[in-house]
């Protein structure tokens, strides 16, 4: 019988490769304006914010390492990124409560900005785009817009999994060393 | 709540992965490729999984367009029906044309080189998962004979090129991405330019047109094909028609728009030349 803790590791790596599939496909059809949410960042925000700074850390860096292996022009520098991110949203865990939403959304909404301010500053400033404000019109804002729309259509169910996963775990405690 | 536990802190976790993280950001600028294998076996696993959502989503795209499209279809069928009885009437004039078209060919020896090169097909299986880029991958590797710098067209124009390549799956830079540097030229006078990509002028279905000489005699809608001077690309391999033609504040140099012949939001499946640029450095 698989443990709890086991089930809630294995959900989530299948959770990482869902998002990478879908944020890669499909949501790149769904686009708005050429502009597609950030699932991967979703998902590490939603499970440093609600599990708390460890498993942020862990769900941040292996994202980031898949966005790495596959499209990375270097190897790292998601995973460095996201690892921190989760680390941070890991930091507001003891203000986590189930209805509260403003704040889980305030989180996602910043996470979403520090991930793409630093991804300008490495990748694009480094290249002399010095355009700052046209990129945040048309690029960091819209999809943080449009990732806070979908990590809040999301949250709810998001909540659900965690919820059973915590029965379970619950269910199976005896036999947990 | 929370489980007694003797396991690591968060501290020495954070320092691990920040380390390992920094030694892979200075390993892949240091050694070229040094990944390549855990890229194939991640690849092995996710690439099923993108073709299969792939083409869910350009099916979802064609059944919105298809929906969008149904109202004005009935009254363009009705016309076009008229119009094919006069096109038969041309179609038959036109082959006549195509044979003597043919014909004096042979007879001028103009080889159409274009036509000549070796390709193979691809589809396109994910795009990057920034907003930043325009890159994206393909089904075809190394095992199909894919190498880097194998020029990348379909939809009657250049698409990009490939750079890099692993076992099963390849990733191409189109030419509307950021990094991306064309040399190109003229169709009609073979004045040289440079097209570059740019994600300020993405939205506007437009790339630019760079170092076009002051005296060059050139009007908005002239074909841009890739140069004989380019490294990398092969020449006269379509790009896109010029526009917006403007004067560098320099006065030395002209600069333009160009619009794709390729339309980069519906790309499905693109052709690789497995033909490659010689240089002669070899």
């Amino acid at each position: 019988m698989i443990g709890g803790n086991m089930l809630r590791k294995i959900i989530i790596a299948l959770g990482i490769f869902i998002c990478f599939v879908l944020q890669t496909t499909l949501f790149k059809f769904l686009a708005l304006g050429n502009i597609a949410p950030n699932l991967l960042l979703m998902l590490t925000f939603f499970v440093g914010f609600i599990r708390g700074k460890k498993e942020g850390v862990y769900v941040g860096f292996f994202s980031g390492l898949l966005i790495d292996i596959c499209y990375g022009r270097v190897i790292g520098f998601n995973a460095l990124l996201l690892m921190y991110i989760g680390f941070l949203n890991g930091a507001f865990n003891k203000m986590y409560y189930d209805d509260e939403v403003t704040l889980p959304m305030g989180l996602v909404c910043i996470s979403d900005f520090i991930y793409n301010f630093v991804f300008y500053v490495f990748q694009f400033l480094l290249r002399a785009r010095l355009s700052f404000g046209y990129y945040l019109i048309h690029i960091i804002i819209p999809e943080m817009v449009y990732t806070v729309i979908i990590t809040f259509v999301f949250y709810k169910l998001f909540l659900k999994i965690n919820s059973t996963i915590e029965k379970y775990e619950k269910g199976s405690a005896p036999s947990f060393d | 709540m929370k489980k007694v536990n003797n396991e690591i802190p968060i501290k020495y976790i954070i320092f691990t992965l920040t380390g390992i993280c920094l030694v892979m950001i200075i390993c892949s600028f240091a050694f070229n490729g040094f990944a390549s294998p855990v890229k194939n076996a991640v690849s092995f696993v996710v690439s099923p999984a993108t073709k299969g959502m792939n083409k869910l989503g350009f099916y979802m795209i064609n059944k919105k367009e298809d929906y969008e499209k149904f109202k004005s279809i009935k009254e363009e069928n009705e016309s076009l029906k008229k119009q094919i009885a006069d096109m038969q009437n041309d179609n038959a004039l036109s082959v006549q044309d195509q044979n003597e078209l043919e014909q004096l060919r042979k007879l001028y020896k103009l080889d159409n080189e274009y036509m000549d090169y070796e390709t193979v097909g691809a589809r396109i299986i994910s795009k990057d998962t920034s907003n930043w880029y325009s890159t994206f991958t393909i089904d075809k590797g190394s095992d199909d004979g894919i190498e880097e710098n194998m020029n990348v067209i379909g939809d009657g124009g250049l698409v990009g090129i490939v750079y890099e390549v692993q076992k099963n799956y390849s990733l191409v830079r189109s030419i509307i991405d950021d990094e991306s540097n064309v040399s190109a030229q003229f169709a009609q006078t073979s004045d040289k330019c440079i097209v570059k990509g740019s994600l300020k002028l993405m939205n506007d279905g437009v790339i630019q047109v760079f170092n076009i000489n002051k005296d060059a005699q050139i009007n908005e809608g002239d074909m841009i094909v890739t140069s004989n001077i380019s490294s990398r690309f092969l020449p006269g391999i379509l790009i896109g028609y010029v526009k917006d033609i403007t004067n560098d504040s320099n006065n030395l140099t002209k600069s333009a728009l160009l619009t794709p012949v390729v339309d980069f939001a519906h790309l499905d499946i693109v052709l690789i030349i497995k033909e490659q640029k010689n240089t002669g450095e070899e």
